[in-house]
């Protein structure tokens, strides 16, 4: 027991929901929480007679999310349909790709704890239209929703490459992040746009020879929670399995697991995985698409900057810290604010200050992002020099921050309507210096005769000429005045 | 002759295509079914080595539509021909074993 | 009157009524006392529609008292096969499975008759989902072929071709996936056009072997064909497999349709008309020789893998089949089984129920050509030979024109005469099919008849989408021998 190691291998199949306004192969309008059968025509209900045509979105979405993920993108790919009967699949047949996938052979990277990255290769990544929604909880029976059907789902598989829950959940989020910072998807786990399935077992060596336990698929899984505790609990139950039982991998063993969410562990479905005969063939209502070299390059001129080069640059070249740098680049739009302002000449440091602390907190209160909250990089950059420049205080920024915000005014209109603007005329507070001296004889001869009252008193200098400017005169002008006339 | 489907087959086969054949079909169909396989055995006789499979005859690719909404039909339509229906649902027995292959 | 209204081509009636000679109410009256004669005995309808019919003809007769433009085929009575989907009335495919079944919408080709002012007057009996040649897999009820009462119309368009035949209908749509347009033609002695794939949309079409399925007309002359192809053809952008104006054209096909082709040449396989009945074979060569009188050149060519295609069809069409009628499982629309006990049972149970032997025994079939471990040794094959097939043609087209052969082995065969051995009706098809493999126009039109006065029909072939072409082949034929004329015993 004691010369026993193991390692934890998971590969990840992932449905990503496009962003697309239609389904995939009809027009009807994609929503959430409609009333039931009331976003469905013939061709989603699967009514006799009715012909699938693809949605071009949808396509070029799936192929900038094939390049983001470093897929190559093959010239011919074509449509074909995989038969199984279940009342949400009014076909009875779904429409996938088999054989020849939109994208194949790429590759992720994603962040580790130690501030590392891991490059998880991905198999593939193909289109497929959804299937409606069964739901069992309304009486006996069970009633079928197919407003669901044909929604546009990019189905991605990974290589079994990762070796941790915690790896596993760096890649759902990075790659959450991905297809957000592309527009392909809204990636909101609430609404069901990201669902995983993990395939786990462990290769344990003992005495020298290597065991691999049978694997496990789980699934459904639609939150980062959810992904990341089933894969830790799998890990650990088939380690314990193996020790008590010694059961290894043999072919026709993989089995089933569902989530139970509020115990925190994984459940059998399946015993046995079912012999599936799926009987693809080439869908004849489709014709096959070709990806041409202009196309593609067009298609490669919309991609953005991806998150994890942003985190990075931002740290390198911005000197942000990788914690800082991996809150501001957790949206796009936050990120792209935040660069733009760096770029227009504000400081860096100044800026992510002004993001992650007013920012987020506006943000969290408004329950939108920090970007949402209006204002543009022109002002933030305004605002991050005038900081710089003494012409507002820390504190007043930060009012500065959320009254530009409320109005949509620019950081000098709100410092000056709301008398946030820090004086720095120098001869302006000399002359309220001179006259806080005069009328405060006790102090100045306190602050003179150095000792114990020495720097109370300077501090009381130093309050009453903030007092009588109205708290508007800048206090590192007012330190080098005092500083000049009492030494 | 030995049959090129047997009734085991015929079964197996009845059971993907979701039809609950009884014995007296599943009989007809292996002698049936045979008989047709028999005479598509001669598609064996050709060398198609290096024949590209033809899945259309037309030589057509990229065919498109907008991503633009278009009306859906009502609940009611969309309902109207259910067999069984529950509110604005289709309705059908308890489903116990969630088999969802997708 | 109502027979010189009946004896009319659609052309012929479109101008009449046009030009106010006759209304279409009368037109319709017409039809409907010749359905209430000769329907009894023939059943070529599963439903009709006289009061809607009555009420579109009185509006159009109105529109054009009122100078108002109106469509191509304004006022003139068509018939619609049960497998076309119709917003006004149901939408069988004679199949017990989809008995009740209302389609929320209109084929494409429904409303380019509609935009076009034809008007429906019913929908027309079929074997069930268009499987079969003779018609009697209807699930719901049988038709009887015009010319006599113990024969088959041929099918699977049975009810369409004899809607026509008796006088029923001026003209009528049928759909073609190995033959059903141009076999039931033959039998019934009309005029059956299968267009080029992708010319006709197949939106509302209930498919039955995608990549096969082609719906064409049925008429009792060969300009009337053109006439319902100006309505019928052209692009729609819900059939992907639909070719765009851009890619091919549609030209107005009755435009030179009564210019003959100069230099025509006409490819023949010897072998395929010795392997039809002598009396088909005698009417099939006489045609040739009222071509040959126009100055046509008959060539010999060889289509060596034309004999394939039967076996390459029902690999094809029935693995298309199995999934395209998967969907036929009594949870969202059609029949369900009766207490079922578990969800599984509504499947198995409503489908063992309600489709007919053959659909099942297609579905079967399709099923296992596709199941794992047989997908290469059957789909994947006949996806090759397929393949082959269609070389045959392109290379045959660059020899000749048009390549002409019999429809059938035979004409008309006996009600239950092939029932029994579906191998033995399946080997009928063989002149049809391969067209549709192919994916190239055919035509079936009449060309005399046996000697039990029994229509024969003449097939030809050209290149795909070449069916104007096609059509004024056909057309030099049909000026010369007008076997239309006659009208069948059970239409009197």
């Amino acid at each position: 027991m004691s010369d026993l190691e193991y390692k934890v291998i998971v590969g990840l199949e992932i449905h990503v929901q496009l962003a697309t306004r239609t389904k995939m192969f009809c027009s009807c309008e994609l929503g959430f929480g409609q009333e039931p059968n009331t976003s469905v025509c013939p061709v989603c209900l699967g009514m006799p007679g009715s012909l699938p045509v693809m949605n071009k979105q949808a396509f070029e979405y799936s192929v900038m999310a094939g390049l983001a993920l470093n897929c190559n993108i093959p010239s011919f790919t074509k449509w074909d349909r995989k038969s199984y009967y279940y009342p949400d699949l009014p076909k009875n047949y779904q429409i996938s790709q088999y054989d020849l996938p939109m994208s194949e052979h790429g590759y992720i990277e994603i962040p580790l704890e130690d501030g590392s990255t891991k490059k998880i290769r991905i198999l593939r990544a193909h289109l497929e239209e959804d299937a409606g929604k069964n739901t069992h909880t309304l009486g006996n029976f069970t009633a079928v929703d197919l407003n669901r059907a044909g929604t546009p789902l990019l189905e991605i598989v990974t290589e079994p490459d990762l070796s941790s829950g915690a790896e596993v959940k760096a890649l759902a989020v990075e790659l959450q992040r991905i297809v957000r910072y592309l527009g392909v998807s809204e990636a909101d786990m609430q609404k069901g746009h990201m669902r995983f399935e993990p395939n786990v077992n462990l290769h344990i060596t003992r005495g020298g020879q290597l065991y691999k336990t049978p694997i496990s698929e789980v699934k459904n899984l639609n939150s980062f929670r959810a992904l990341e505790g089933s894969v830790t609990y799998e890990a650990a139950r088939q380690l314990d399995e193996f020790l008590e039982t010694g059961i290894t991998m043999e072919s026709g063993n993989k089995r089933t697991y569902g989530w139970d969410d509020e115990n925190n562990r994984t459940v059998l479905q399946r015993e046995k995985e079912e012999a599936h005969d799926y009987r693809y063939f080439p869908d004849p209502d489709l014709v096959p698409v070709v990806m041409t070299p202009e196309w593609l390059d067009d298609i490669r001129s919309r991609l953005c900057e991806m998150p994890l080069a942003m985190e990075k640059r931002f740290v390198t070249e911005y000197g942000l810290s990788e914690y800082d740098a991996g809150v501001i680049t957790s949206e796009k739009a936050t990120a792209d604010l935040f660069d733009n302002a760096v770029k227009a000449g504000a400081d860096p440091k100044r800026v992510c200050n002004i993001l992650t602390q007013t920012g987020a907190k506006l943000a969290k209160d408004k329950e939108c992002s920090v970007a949402e909250l209006g204002v543009n990089s022109e002002n933030l950059t305004a605002l991050a020099k005038m900081i710089d420049d003494g012409d507002v205080g820390a504190s007043a920024a930060a009012q500065v921050f959320e009254l530009m915000v409320e109005t949509g005014d620019t950081p000098g209109q709100v410092a000056e309507k709301h008398n946030l603007i820090q004086k720095s005329d120098a001869s302006e507070i000399e002359s309220l210096v001179d006259a806080v001296l005069a009328d405060n004889a006790q102090a100045v001869e306190q602050v003179q005769a150095g000792g114990k009252k020495s720097k109370k008193a300077r501090g009381f200098i130093m309050g009453q000429v903030m007092q009588r400017s109205k708290g508007q005169a800048n206090p590192k002008v007012v330190n080098q005045i005092l500083a000049k006339k009492l030494g | 002759m030995s049959k090129k489907i047997d009734q085991q087959q015929v079964k197996q086969v009845a059971k993907l295509a979701r039809l609950d054949l009884d014995d007296s079909e599943v009989a007809k169909f292996s002698t049936e079914l045979s008989s047709i396989l028999e005479y598509i055995e001669k598609l064996g006789e050709l060398d198609t080595d290096g024949v590209e499979p033809l899945a259309h005859c037309l030589p057509v690719n990229n065919v498109f539509r907008e991503d633009k909404p278009r009306p859906s039909l009502s609940n009611e339509q969309a309902l109207k021909n259910a067999p069984e229906r529950v509110d604005k649902f289709f309705m059908v027995p308890k489903i116990l074993d969630d088999n969802s292959n997708s | 009157m109502a027979n010189e209204i009946l004896n009319l081509t659609c052309k012929q009636l479109r101008d009449q009524i046009a030009d106010g000679t006759v209304k279409s109410t009368k037109a319709v009256e017409a039809v409907f006392a010749q359905i209430e004669k000769a329907e009894p005995k023939i059943k070529a309808f599963l439903r009709t529609h006289k009061e809607e019919a009555m009420q579109k003809a009185a509006d159009i007769d109105e529109k054009i008292a009122n100078g108002d433009k109106v469509g191509s085929l304004a006022g003139v009575p068509i018939a619609v096969k049960d497998n076309i989907c119709t917003s006004f009335s149901k939408t069988t495919c004679a199949s017990k499975i989809l008995e009740d079944f209302e389609a929320p919408y209109d084929a494409h080709v429904i409303e380019q008759l509609n935009a076009a002012d034809a008007i429906i007057i019913g929908k027309c009996n079929l074997d069930e989902f268009a499987m079969g040649s003779s018609t009697e897999n209807s699930g719901l009820q049988q038709t009887v072929n015009p010319w006599d009462a113990d024969r088959v119309p041929g099918g699977s368009s049975g009810g369409s071709a004899a809607a026509v035949a008796g006088r029923m209908a001026f003209g009528s749509l049928g759909s073609d996936t190995g033959g059903s347009i141009r076999q039931p033609a033959s039998f019934c002695g009309v005029v059956g056009l299968k267009p080029t794939y992708g010319r006709v949309s197949r939106y509302g079409l209930v498919a039955y072997g995608s990549s096969l399925d082609q719906i064409g007309p049925f008429t009792r002359n060969v300009e009337d064909a053109a006439l319902m192809m100006n309505v019928i053809a052209g692009h729609d952008g819900r059939d992907s497999t639909s070719v765009t104006e851009k890619d091919a054209p549609v030209p107005d096909y009755t435009a030179d349709i009564d210019k003959p082709i100069e230099g025509l040449k006409i490819g023949i396989v010897p072998r395929f008309n010795e392997g039809a009945s002598d009396e088909v074979g005698k009417a099939v060569k006489a045609s040739l020789d009222t071509y040959k009188s126009l100055g046509a050149e008959i060539v010999e060519i060889d289509m060596p893998y034309f004999d394939y295609a039967v076996a390459t069809y029902y690999v094809i069409a029935t693995a298309e089949a199995s999934s395209n009628l998967a969907r036929f499982d009594g949870v969202h629309y059609g029949h369900r089984t009766a207490d079922p006990h578990d969800y599984v049972e509504v499947y198995s149970k409503s489908r063992d129920e309600a489709f007919g032997d053959e659909v099942k025994r297609r579905i079967m079939l399709g099923t296992y050509a596709l199941s794992s471990g047989y997908y290469d040794a059957y789909y994947l094959k006949a996806s090759k030979v397929r393949n082959l097939i269609r070389q045959d043609y392109t290379k045959a087209f660059e020899k000749v024109d048009c390549i002409m052969m019999p429809v059938s082995p035979t004409t008309a065969f006996k009600f239950g005469e092939k029932t029994d051995d579906p191998m033995q009706m399946y080997l009928a098809d063989i002149y049809t099919i391969a067209a549709n493999l192919a994916g190239v126009p055919g035509i079936s039109v009449p060309c005399g008849f046996d000697s039990q006065n029994l229509p024969v029909g003449l097939q030809i072939f050209t290149p795909a989408f070449s069916e104007e072409r096609l059509l004024r082949i056909a057309r030099m034929y049909e000026k010369e021998n007008d076997h239309n004329i006659v009208m069948p015993p059970l239409a009197k």
